[in-house]
């Protein structure tokens, strides 16, 4: 005898359920399949065994894929989420017209990644660009940006630090959360700003920053579209490898996009997929390990 | 500007109005720093190709060319375009918010044995990366033969499809609602769907329609999608279709650039009426890791 609130939540959550099974599970399973098959879509899959695997560990694109990536992972994601903590301790003071400077920061972050790509390339035009304007003022010469290799990916990640506004609108919040006494009760003992920031605020908003990282690596682990719009446009690279000056944009998920949908190799790029799971979930859990010698939950 | 200035003579009084004033200096550069791209963006787009390679450049040119508005819409058919990104990004919001609110409510509120296996679910369906389920959901679609359509891009909505995080905050908002109050309505003899309708989502319009805007811009703004479904140019959303303008006419910056300002413009001025909404709406679920 099944009871009638099983039944009632079964029937609530019976759309996501329905999503779920057709839109994640299923395509798990067919994508692990895949994996193992070489598949173009126009003829049906033949076992092949690991040889998509092998095929990902020894080629060089690939690895150039994934050390790609993993810089944008590794500087990208902590330069956006200090940008965003940095933003939100701002506005984190009673100051009038918080709410406008809240605006002008949250905006860039949600104009289409299009139009950021657009005017970014703009901006970072070596000659005309607003960029390389302002260095000269100063007397710098601007580097190439887009078009000179090594300055390409420090570009994206200006970029990504520029919409760092969602992350900051998170902060804010759990800025705006901590409860006052432990300010006033540590001034008394003579804490100066940096220490209160060090010794209640981090720790206070420790659960948040681990959830805004966790959140970050995953976008940057599957970071697509700013990067394939100004690979493919720039016109340094070529656009038939989307890849940029010297393959520096090739990162994981467009050569996955690549293999998958411009040379219809399926099997390769559901093999790529699957890496890409694991070292996410291998990542995440390896976070998750060491973040109880870091998170602090609170009593509320 | 008068407060600060004002604040800055009477900083030696007070030691608060001098740090006010600190915050102000720190707050504007800041914020000229993040407004700015924008404003390059709005310039451009009214320059002649003659102030466009200027060096050193010009920021607001002499004779604004306004005509490049008019020229975008003789090279893409930009209404058309505007049409189709709306109709996908309402469609997918309407979708997710009939759907979505339904789980999570069966998440917080009703006390039944998988409670806590789909609330795993919707956490663990952030974690997977799209790479895998894109390339099956792919060639689910090409075999009902439903490439090209508006269907990959909108049924899923209805079923929260990928909606895991919008899930998850309605969820954490719903966790704040008496318990009280629901179980008051229910010793009353109210059904769970009547006590769904009738009190918890009036008590929910602020979150619901949080998640309506978040969804809004995010799908107005979607570039896979439309990449992966649509192949015929009258079916292009925005973003698709200046990607497309950019890649055949990347020469054509300053009419590339009023297109991004028509496109860009209409979200920054939702966000400017649904600002306060969206973002105590995000205070309220107070997202914790």
């Amino acid at each position: 005898m099944i009871k009638k609130a099983t039944i009632t939540g079964l029937l609530f959550s019976s759309p996501f359920l329905i999503g779920f099974a057709l839109f994640t599970l299923y395509p798990i399973g067919a994508s692990l399949v895949y994996s193992f098959t070489d598949f173009n879509m126009f003829k049906s899959p033949t076992w092949v065994g690991f040889d998509n695997y092998r095929w990902v560990f020894q080629e060089d694109e690939v690895w150039k894929s994934i050390r790609n990536t993993l810089y944008m992972v590794a500087f990208a994601t902590p330069v956006s989420l200090i940008v965003g903590l940095l933003l939100a301790q701002m506005l984190n003071i009673k100051v009038r017209g918080q709410s406008i400077y809240r605006t002008l920061f949250y905006i860039p972050s949600i104009v289409p990644a299009i139009a950021t790509s657009l005017v970014w390339m703009w901006v970072l035009n070596p000659k005309s660009g607003l960029i390389n304007t302002a260095l000269d003022y100063i007397g710098i010469r601007g580097p190439n940006w887009l078009l000179d290799p090594v300055w390409t990916k420090p570009a994206l990640i200006m970029m990504g630090a520029w919409g760092a506004g969602g992350t900051m609108i998170i902060f804010l919040a759990a800025l705006q959360d901590v409860p006052k006494s432990l300010y006033e009760s540590a001034e008394i003992d003579g804490a100066g700003k940096i220490r209160k920031f060090m010794s209640i605020t981090l720790p206070t908003i420790s659960p948040i920053i681990l959830f805004q990282l966790i959140m970050g690596l995953i976008t940057y682990f599957q970071y697509f579209a700013q990067a394939f719009m100004v690979a493919s446009m720039s016109n340094s690279g070529s656009v038939q490898t989307m890849a940029g000056p010297e393959k520096s944009l090739l990162f994981y998920a467009i050569l996955l996009y690549r293999e998958a949908f411009v040379d219809f190799r399926m099997g390769h790029a559901s093999a790529m997929a699957w890496v890409l799971f694991v070292i996410t979930s291998v990542v995440t859990y390896f976070i998750f390990r060491t973040s109880n010698r870091w998170v602090t939950y609170g009593g509320d | 500007m008068s407060s600060a200035t004002s604040a800055f003579s009477r900083r030696f009084r007070t030691g608060g109005q001098y740090r006010r004033f600190v915050s102000h200096v720190l707050l504007s550069a800041f914020s000229l720093v993040f407004v700015t791209p924008i404003l390059w963006l709005l310039v451009t787009s009214i320059k002649s190709d003659k102030d466009l390679y200027a060096v050193p450049p010009v920021f607001f040119p002499k004779n604004p060319r306004w005509e490049n508005y008019a020229d975008v819409f003789k090279v893409i058919d930009f209404p058309g375009m505007t049409w189709n990104t709306f109709f996908v990004s309402a469609l997918s919001v309407i979708g997710v918010l009939i759907s979505a609110p339904l789980v999570a409510y069966a998440c917080s509120h009703i006390e039944w044995r998988g409670k806590n296996i789909v609330f795993a679910i919707v956490i663990g369906t952030l974690l997977l990366p799209y790479q895998v389920t894109m390339i099956p959901t792919y060639i689910i679609w090409g075999k009902l033969g439903l490439i090209g359509t508006y269907v990959p891009l909108i049924l899923p909505a209805f079923l929260s499809a990928g909606a895991g995080y919008y899930i998850f905050m309605l969820r954490q908002f719903f966790m704040t609602l008496p318990a009280s109050l629901i179980q008051a309505a229910k010793i009353d003899g109210a059904s769970e769907i009547r006590i769904y309708i009738q009190i918890l989502l009036p008590l929910s319009r602020p979150i619901i329609a949080t998640v309506g805007v978040l969804l809004f811009l995010a799908t107005w703004s979607d570039f896979l999608g439309p990449l992966l479904y649509l192949n015929s140019e009258k079916d292009y959303t925005l973003s698709l279709g200046l990607y497309a303008f950019m890649q055949t006419h990347y020469i054509m910056w300053e009419k590339l650039m009023a297109a991004a300002a028509m496109f860009t413009v209409p979200i920054i001025i939702l966000f400017f009426f649904a600002q306060k909404q969206l973002i105590e709406g995000i205070k309220l679920t107070g997202i914790k890791g």
